[in-house]
């Protein structure tokens, strides 16, 4: 009995959360003839036209290959830039480090809100401003990401790594063979969040970004909302295709995700 | 054998990023703020003309008041709220990890998809309206997203909604580490379920639930996107529920940019936000000390 009473408020939970989700799912496949308004979730004449659709309005695949190219530029750069500094701050002994490691801390004390004008001049003195480049750089290696990775080298036996120097094995050569093997859960999880903080960004590329053809998908869809908010179906279909990347990394990858949450929070 | 420099070679990328578009631009917001600059750029030395302003500026009082109100309106359901779900999935039952996963899955949306969502669900001929209609709770549509009180709340809806499955991870490996003999001591004396949460649990995840209002309580002061989205970007009627991060956007972007006075607002923002952080560090220093 206490089970089922278990069980029901779980349905009831999973009815909140993901029930948004599937009503759009369902209008995103709802035909020209039905009712849109009328709440039935299965779609009675379904539909990938709206899939279609949406794409003659706005360009939304140019949207979908902005956000990638974003995206995996922002991830490549986290785990490279954030592993070798990290490394440096957990691993070799240098005048400065604590210097260093403070700077990293204090980025992270620093809301991106409260930089945002600021930063929008500093990119437009490089003549970056509407271009990706200048999308992608001020996130390329977060400090929070250093410190997580600081804490992953940090956690390492270290007698491997002294073995090594006996070897006659140099810094970068330590790097690359022992510690970055090993810390390789740290880093999918720099990975993943790199990934979905950078594809779900909304405020910076709207401020940095002016021309609809550099559009990442968040502000394409918001853009989309502006212009075509009659036609419910086509932005449901927008959101689809938006979500949908995240939906299956996610839950092909859910353990590292959570990982994430515990240990960015902890730090952050 | 290392050379001197090698270190900083490892770091090079990581500083060039943090110091180029993280402090220098905290330095450089700061000195903005003393001046009249424009987005075309020039501005001379002001003093405190931008603070004076502020004051005498209904836009930033109306500003203040909504994310103030936001922060205290999020805070206690994302404090209360993610614990009693982290409790639901806590135990072993079969499909648990489902519904964890499930629990989760507005986390990983971005504001912008999760905004649009509910701009169709909130709509006066939306999914809610018309289930409220059938009920016969309302004879007339709600206007969530037109009234200017109802859409600031459904936006705060909105963000407790996306935050639940952040904070539930988070006190799940909280509870992870509350010792499982406190909970049989009490069990043995007699305790219920309820009065055990509030004796065993609660004190043990106190600090765990600080950490958590002070995220959620930075989070809801710094809003943006839900109040853009659910206001189509106008920040509600006339205005009236732009929050203090719209207001710098507005203020401070495109041709006519008011660049000085936008970084004054920049440095409030800072402020509280800076406060607040020190506010919980305080909290949880106190409950070690205890």
């Amino acid at each position: 009995m206490r089970r089922v009473g278990r069980y029901a408020l779980l349905l009831f939970v999973l009815a909140v959360t993901i029930g948004p989700f599937l009503w759009q799912l369902s209008t995103s496949l709802k035909g020209a003839g039905e009712d849109v308004y009328a709440p039935d979730f299965v779609p009675s004449q379904p539909t990938l036209a709206n899939y279609a659709g949406v794409a003659d309005v706005v360009p939304v695949w140019t949207f979908v290959l902005n956000s990638l190219f974003v995206a995996l530029v922002n991830v490549v750069a986290n785990c490279v830039g954030a592993s070798m500094a990290g490394y440096a701050l957990a691993r070799l002994r240098f005048r400065g480090r604590r210097l260093a490691a403070l700077v990293f801390a204090s980025g992270i004390l620093v809301p991106f809100e409260v930089i945002l004008i600021s930063l929008f001049l500093v990119m437009r003195s490089f003549g970056l401003t509407n271009t990706l480049t200048g999308v992608v750089l001020p996130g390329a290696v977060a400090a929070l990401n250093v410190l997580l990775m600081r804490n992953a080298f940090l956690a390492l036996q270290p007698e491997v790594e002294e073995a090594a120097v006996i070897d006659g094995a140099n810094a970068w050569q330590r790097f690359a063979r022992i510690a970055v093997p090993s810390a390789r859960g740290t880093i999918l999880v720099v990975a993943l969040f790199s990934f979905m903080f950078s594809w779900d960004d909304f405020l910076w590329p709207l401020v940095v970004l002016s021309d609809p053809d550099k559009y990442t998908l968040t502000i394409g869809l918001a853009y989309l909302q502006g212009t075509f908010f009659q036609n419910q179906r086509l932005v449901a279909a927008g959101t689809i295709i938006a979500v949908a990347p995240l939906i299956v990394l996610f839950i092909s990858l859910q353990k590292h995700f959570f990982r994430g949450v515990g240990e960015g929070a902890i730090k952050g | 054998m290392t050379r001197w420099y090698t270190p900083w070679l490892f770091l090079l990328p990581g500083l060039a990023v943090v110091v180029t578009f993280s402090l220098v631009p905290f330095v450089n917001m700061i000195v903005l703020a003393f001046t009249d600059a424009t987005a075309l750029g020039g501005g001379h030395f002001t003093g405190l003309a931008n603070f004076q302003r502020m004051l005498d500026d209904p836009k930033f009082w109306v500003a203040l008041r909504n994310s103030t109100l936001y922060l205290v309106g999020v805070v206690p359901p994302l404090v209360v709220l993610p614990l009693l779900i982290a409790l639901l999935v806590r135990k072993k039952l079969p499909g648990i990890t489902f519904f964890r996963t499930a629990f989760f899955t507005p986390v990983i949306a971005s504001a912008v998809v999760v905004g649009l969502i509910w701009t169709w669900l909130l709509d006066s001929q939306g999914l809610v309206n018309n289930v409220l209609r059938a009920l016969g709770w309302v004879s007339r549509p709600v206007p969530f997203l037109t009234d200017e009180w109802l859409l600031l709340v459904s936006a705060m809806l909105v963000t407790i909604w996306k935050g639940l499955g952040y904070y539930m991870i988070i006190y799940l490996a909280a509870l992870g580490n509350v010792p499982a003999d406190l909970h049989e001591a009490a069990q043995v004396d007699g305790a219920g379920p309820v009065r055990r949460f509030f004796a065993v649990t609660v004190p043990a995840l106190r600090p765990t639930m600080v950490l958590v209002a002070a995220l959620s309580a930075v989070n809801g002061f710094r809003v943006f996107s839900e109040i853009y989205l659910l206001s189509g970007g106008s920040g509600g009627p006339g205005g009236a529920d732009t929050s203090l991060v719209m207001l710098i956007q507005q203020t401070g972007t495109g041709l006519t940019g008011n660049v000085g006075y936008a970084s004054a607002l920049s440095m409030v923002l800072f402020v509280v936000t800076l406060g607040l952080l020190l506010v919980t560090l305080r909290l949880n220093r106190r409950e070690e000390a205890l």
